[in-house]
Formats: C-alpha cells, sequence, structure tokens
C-alpha cells in the first residue's frame, strides 16, 4: 500500500466518520426526524442492494435479474432465525443477534446463489436473465406456499434490531469489503472474464469457478441486505420480492454505472430518496420519477459515473492543484468517459 | 461530455428542490392559513399501483366524510384535515408513509391501512406510538390482535365466511337451504382460504357437508377440470370467495358448461355486476353494506357519494366513510386529540354507520355487526337480508 492509497483511505475514513457523526447529531436534536432515519436506513439497505448486484451486473456484466429472490431467503432465514434466538434468550444483545442472524440469512443466500448459478452460467446475457427471472419467481412461490415462514401472509413479529448505526455500520463495511473484493485478484478475474471470456482463459482463470464465485459472494451480500431489511421492517410478506423489486435494484445500478461502485452508491441514495421527497405532489409522483429515469438514460445512456469511480482524494487533489489534471481512476481500468 | 453531465445534475438538483419546496410550501401554508385550528388525520393506501381501485374507492369515502363533517361545524370546534400517502400497496412505503405522518405532518390519529399487508407492516410501528388508528378495509384475520390502539370497521375474513356459511345452510326464503356444498378457493391467496376456512368450519358445524374442495392458482385462466370435478360431485352450493375478476371468469366458465347450480361469495364480488351481470345472475354474495338497503342513513350516503363523485359507492367507499366518522366521533368524545383519551373513546363508543352497528371487541375488532346478503339482479345489486357470524 503506497503512501497515496493511505491517505485516500484515511480520508475516506474520515468523511464516513462525519457523515455519521452529522446524522447522528443531527436526528438527536430533532433537527432530523425518525421518518428521515428510516429513510436513511432504507436507503443504506437499497445501497447494500445494489452494490452487491454490482458484482454480477458490474464486473460480470452479466444479467441477472432474480436479485430480490436472494433478498428473499436472507430476510426470511435471518427473521427466523432471531424470532427462534429472541425466544430462547430473551435478552440477547441485539447487535450479536442482528449479525448472527444477518449471516445465517448471508450464507443461505449464498448457498441459494451457488446452487442457481453452477448451473444457470453456462449461459449468457438475456438467456442467464430469464433463468434469473425463473429463479426469482420460484423463490417467492416457496415462500407463498411454505406455511412455517408464514406463508402468503407473511413472517411476522420479527424483531426490529435494524436501527440507523447498525445499518449505517454494516454499510459502510459491506461497501468496504465490495471494493476491496473490486480492486483484488479476484476482482480483476471477474472482470477479466467480462472483458473477453476466451482470453481470459487462455491466461489461466478457471472462469466457471470465477463466475460461480462471483454470482455467490453477490447473493451472500444480498441476504445480508435482505436481512437487514427484515429487521427494519419487522414484517415481510412474499409479495414485496417481486419480480419488479428485481428490476428496480438493476434499475439502481445501470443508472449509477455499471462496475461503478460509488455509482451505485449515489444511484441507490438518489433513487431512494427522490420518491420521498416527492411525496409532496402526490400522483404525479411516479410521473417524474419515471421522467427522471427516462432524461437520465438519453442522456447519459452509460449512467451517472460511467465506469468511473468517484474518489474524495482525486476531488481534494484536483481543487487542490488545479494546474495539473489528475488521472482519473475507475476501479476496473475501463474506459472513462 | 463533461458539461452534458453537469447540465443533467443541475436539472436532478434542481427538481430535488422543487420537489421539496412543493412539499414543504404545502405545509407551511396550511399551518399558516389554520394553524391550531385544524386537526389532521393521516391516511394511507394504495392509489396508484395494481391494487388502486380498493385504495381510492375508501379514499373517495374518506374524503366525503371529511367533507361532511367540516360543514357541520368540523370536531371540537376545529376542522379536520386528512392527508392522504400514496403506497402502492408497497410495504416498504407503507411504513415511510406512515412516519412520515407521525412526525411531518404531526397526525393525531390514522386511519388505515387499506389492504392487510399494509397493516400488518406498520401493526407494530402503531403500538409503538399508541397511535389510535382505525383501519377501514383490512379483513385479513388477526391485523388488529394485540394492539389496544388499533381498531378495524371492518369485519375480518373468518367472520365473513362464518356468515355466509350461515346463509348457506338457513332454510329457504332466509337462506339457501343447502346441505352440501363445494369450494373453489385461490391457493396461496390469504383473502380465499381465510372465507373458505371459515365458510367449511361454519357449515359442518350447521350439519351441512363440503364435499368437494378444489383450488386454482392465482394467474389461472382455465378451470374446467376444477369446475368438471365439482358438476360430478353436484352440491347444493358453490362457494367461491375470490375477486370479482377472476370469479367473473370462473362463472363464465361455469354456464358454458351448462351449471345451474347456485353460486356464493364474499365482498370480493363487489362491482361484479360491471362486467359480469349475466353470467352472476341470481347469485348471492356477502358484503358490507348494500346501496340500495331500506336504512335512511345508507340512503343519505348514496345520494351524497352520487352527487360527489358521479357514481355508486363501492363497499370500500362506505367502510372509509364509516372509519372517519367513528374516529371524528372519538375525538369529540374524548374532548381532546390525546391519544389515550381517544382510544378509551373508541373502545366504549358505539358506532352507527352506513355498514351497520356495532361496538369493538378487545382485540378491535367490530363486535355484533352484521353481514349483509347481495344478490346479483340484471345488472344490478339487491339488498336481501343481514346475517350475523
Amino acid at each position: 500500500m503506497n503512501s497515496k492509497t493511505k491517505k485516500a483511505y484515511l480520508l475516506n475514513a474520515v468523511a464516513v466518520f462525519l457523515v455519521y457523526i452529522v446524522f447522528l447529531t443531527l436526528i438527536r436534536f430533532k433537527v432530523l426526524s425518525n421518518y428521515f432515519g428510516g429513510v436513511i436506513i432504507l436507503t443504506c439497505i437499497m445501497m447494500i442492494m445494489a452494490l452487491s448486484l454490482n458484482i454480477v451486473a458490474g464486473f460480470l456484466g452479466e444479467m441477472a435479474l432474480g436479485h430480490a429472490a436472494f433478498m428473499a431467503i436472507g430476510a426470511y432465514l435471518s427473521g427466523f432465525t432471531s424470532i427462534a434466538i429472541m425466544n430462547a434468550f430473551p435478552t440477547a444483545p441485539a447487535l450479536l443477534v442482528l449479525i448472527f442472524s444477518s449471516l445465517v440469512g448471508g450464507v443461505a443466500a449464498g448457498i441459494a446463489g451457488i446452487a442457481i448459478g453452477t448451473p444457470s452460467l453456462r449461459l449468457r446475457g438475456d438467456y442467464l436473465g430469464i433463468v434469473t427471472i425463473g429463479f426469482g419467481e420460484i423463490v417467492r412461490i416457496f415462500f407463498i406456499n411454505f406455511d412455517p415462514l408464514g406463508g402468503a401472509q407473511g413472517l411476522k413479529g420479527i424483531p426490529r434490531l435494524t436501527n440507523l448505526s447498525y445499518a449505517y455500520w454494516i454499510t459502510v463495511l459491506v461497501v468496504f469489503l465490495i471494493f476491496t473484493l473490486g480492486v483484488s485478484k479476484y476482482g480483476r478475474a471477474i472482470m477479466s472474464i467480462r472483458e473477453d471470456e476466451i482470453a481470459s482463459e487462455a491466461s489461466g482463470i478457471p472462469t466457471t469457478r470465477v463466475k460461480v464465485m462471483a454470482f455467490t459472494i453477490s447473493s451472500f451480500f444480498a441476504g445480508i441486505g435482505g436481512s437487514l431489511y427484515a429487521h427494519y421492517q419487522g414484517y415481510i410478506d412474499p409479495d414485496k420480492f417481486q419480480f419488479m423489486f428485481s428490476i428496480e435494484m438493476f434499475v439502481i445500478v445501470v443508472l449509477g454505472g455499471l462496475g461503478s461502485l460509488t455509482g451505485s452508491i449515489l444511484s441507490a441514495i438518489v433513487l431512494t430518496v427522490l420518491p420521498e421527497l416527492l411525496r409532496g405532489f402526490a400522483q404525479y409522483r411516479l410521473l417524474i420519477y419515471s421522467l427522471a429515469l427516462v432524461i437520465m438514460m438519453i442522456f447519459r445512456p452509460q449512467g451517472m459515473l460511467g465506469r468511473t469511480e468517484f474518489s474524495l482524494y482525486h476531488l481534494i487533489y484536483v481543487l487542490t492543484n488545479k494546474r495539473e489534471p489528475y488521472k482519473k481512476g475507475s476501479i476496473d481500468g475501463g474506459k472513462s468517459s | 461530455m463533461k458539461k452534458r453531465l453537469a447540465l443533467m445534475l443541475v436539472l436532478i438538483m434542481v427538481m430535488m428542490t422543487l420537489a421539496a419546496c412543493g412539499g414543504g410550501s404545502d405545509d407551511s401554508s396550511d399551518q399558516a392559513a389554520d394553524s391550531g385550528d385544524v386537526i389532521k388525520i393521516g391516511a394511507t393506501g394504495p392509489y396508484t399501483g395494481e391494487t388502486a381501485m380498493y385504495g381510492v374507492a375508501c379514499k373517495e369515502g374518506m374524503e366525503l366524510a371529511e367533507k361532511e363533517i367540516n360543514e357541520n361545524g368540523g370536531v371540537n370546534g376545529k376542522k379536520i384535515k386528512i392527508v392522504f400517502y400514496d403506497t402502492k400497496g408497497d410495504t416498504t412505503e407503507t411504513v415511510n408513509a406512515y412516519n412520515r405522518l407521525r412526525d411531518q405532518d404531526e397526525v393525531v390519529a390514522f386511519i388505515g391501512s387499506v389492504l392487510t399487508g399494509e397493516s400488518n407492516a406498520i401493526k407494530d410501528l402503531i403500538k409503538q406510538d399508541n397511535m389510535p388508528t382505525i383501519a377501514p378495509t383490512a379483513t385479513g384475520n388477526d391485523v388488529t390482535e394485540g394492539v389496544p390502539n388499533f381498531f378495524r370497521v371492518c369485519y375480518y375474513d373468518n367472520y365473513q365466511g362464518g356468515a355466509a356459511a350461515n346463509y348457506a345452510s338457513k332454510e329457504a326464503p332466509e337462506g339457501l337451504g343447502a346441505k352440501s356444498a363445494a369450494m373453489l378457493v385461490s391457493k396461496g391467496n390469504t383473502y380465499s382460504e381465510g372465507l373458505a376456512g371459515a365458510f367449511k368450519e361454519t357449515f359442518e358445524k350447521n350439519g351441512g357437508e363440503v364435499v368437494i374442495e378444489e383450488s386454482y392458482a392465482k394467474a389461472d385462466k382455465d378451470f374446467s377440470a376444477q369446475l368438471t370435478k365439482i358438476k360430478e360431485a353436484n352440491p347444493d352450493v358453490i362457494y367461491i370467495p375470490d375477486y370479482y375478476s377472476t370469479v367473473g371468469v370462473i362463472l363464465q366458465k361455469a354456464k358454458d358448461m351448462g351449471m345451474d347450480i347456485p353460486c356464493l361469495g364474499g365482498d370480493g364480488w363487489d362491482s361484479i355486476q360491471e362486467e359480469y351481470a349475466d353470467v352472476a345472475q341470481g347469485y348471492v354474495f356477502t358484503n358490507h353494506y348494500a346501496a340500495d338497503s331500506p336504512n335512511e342513513n345508507v340512503k343519505k350516503f348514496t345520494e351524497n357519494y352520487n352527487e360527489a363523485y358521479g357514481k355508486a359507492p363501492a363497499s370500500f367507499s362506505a367502510l372509509g366513510y364509516d372509519a372517519v366518522y367513528a374516529m371524528a366521533n372519538a375525538i369529540i368524545e374524548a374532548g381532546s386529540t390525546d391519544a389515550q383519551a381517544v382510544v378509551s373513546a373508541i373502545q366504549t363508543m358505539n358506532v352507527t354507520g352506513i355498514t351497520g352497528e356495532f361496538t369493538f371487541d378487545e382485540e378491535g375488532n367490530p363486535k355484533g355487526k352484521e353481514v349483509t346478503i347481495i344478490q346479483v339482479d340484471n345488472g344490478e345489486l339487491k339488498y336481501v337480508t343481514t346475517v350475523t357470524e
């Protein structure tokens, strides 16, 4: 790790901490209401979902349209786990229960990811898209008919453990992990498959295994996101995890820029907060929201950030050293727009 | 490219500011105009999306009640204002909307939500905030259970299924005089399964027998296999608890097959006369109220509704109307908007509404509420009788 990277990491850590302090103070002193707190938690959850989808859709460059299914698996299993724990040990510390059940949900979603990824990742593009849509529907219909987990009525009484601090720091951790995956050897292997599968196989990358690995990691984090969601809502029903919800996540990733993690974060914020800000417009709300999407895609088809990453360090560098233009970076060395 | 990006970002930011202003100016102007003179009540429901017809029907009934109450002097000398937020039928949106009503609009009472799933999603929050709440139309079985400040004006699914069974087993002319019944149920649909389960239990308790039970999946379009089996079993009545869009298709098929066994349904059949009048001719279903009921209040409500919206009110409109009146009366009775006082007032009050007369039991469900039996007759809904569970 050279000194520049170190400085950049330090800077980001400070920024992340500052943002947290600001939110916490604003809510403590009632400048922002609990309602905003709830919106921030949802934004965090959508960030995790978008980032995890970005591993498959952006890094691997495959069309995955069943992300809501992995979220559902994570949500249901973690919810079930924490209900069981809370029944057995009512005084168990909230954070431990949340972490443990999130891991259970994540691992379950990861296993589902292996199960669906192994046979279907031989397919590419729209074929894989259709397989994942089918998988998403199977999962949803399974939960509708599986009565031990509430069936069509939904799972009630999940302890509401997700609060702003937990959601925020878990999101920070997930962002960090996915970012390090992106710059690691494995991340580069994943991206090489996107660029040219034959060339990467020729360079000795076991493409099938790497693909399944990417798919599994993606579904693991989706399960974590699902767990946070279940513990925020306290109630989940299968109808929430419909095909349209998968599409919603895909839209976030595409809008942010396929392959750009900061793009996903930015667009998760915009697309979660925008509908809430637009509540004042009543019935025109969805019209404006959809219009914003259309305009965005016409004028910036590669997404908000394309494949480039936003970096605080670069920004400050550019602001302080106006003379020397900084070489723009992207996580995968892709062409910047 | 950079210029374009900048332009886009500016555009988005302008839109967001506009949006914030739009919401903000709304609030501030209201507060400026009648600060302190208005009692704010929150409401959520699916006003857009797949289930919008239920949300919009309910909202129209609520707006009519709001207008009438304000024209007649309001509540405790103040006007009431219902703040509506759309949920698209989505549970996450419902939680957001509810939080916003509580924190941004600072409502003193809440009416909602329209769908059972939505209501389940905010149930814990309602309990935690001790928000006086009346759900107008969430009929799922245990929606209000375990939350002392959560009530509803609609009867729940089991109650309705039982009432339908009682009507089926009573001798004509008070009932259908059926000894055997068939059930055709939508698998995985809580509403349909709930009604069917309760129907079966009560029908068998009454000495009848459910001879055949067939099911279909939500998106099914062909029901000939199920109907053929039912035809062979030849029951006295077929119970089909589902929404009218599916029921219409089933009845059409049954008619094509030359079946003449009477069919019986639930409140999901409301509006069936609009598209399927000929195939549903003569069949009866349980509902929350009858638009042509001899009751004076109902007549007045139907007239006023027709005047305001130019159409006949659906049962969800009547329930929304009743919920607003019940809440307004509770606030009058409590004499203040203090949450606990309002909740106590609701617990002890008598509701005389469009959908019947009742009190609330300890679980917040309507007690002693009558179920109205409706017959489809030449494209119109005719009041037949009322039954209790």
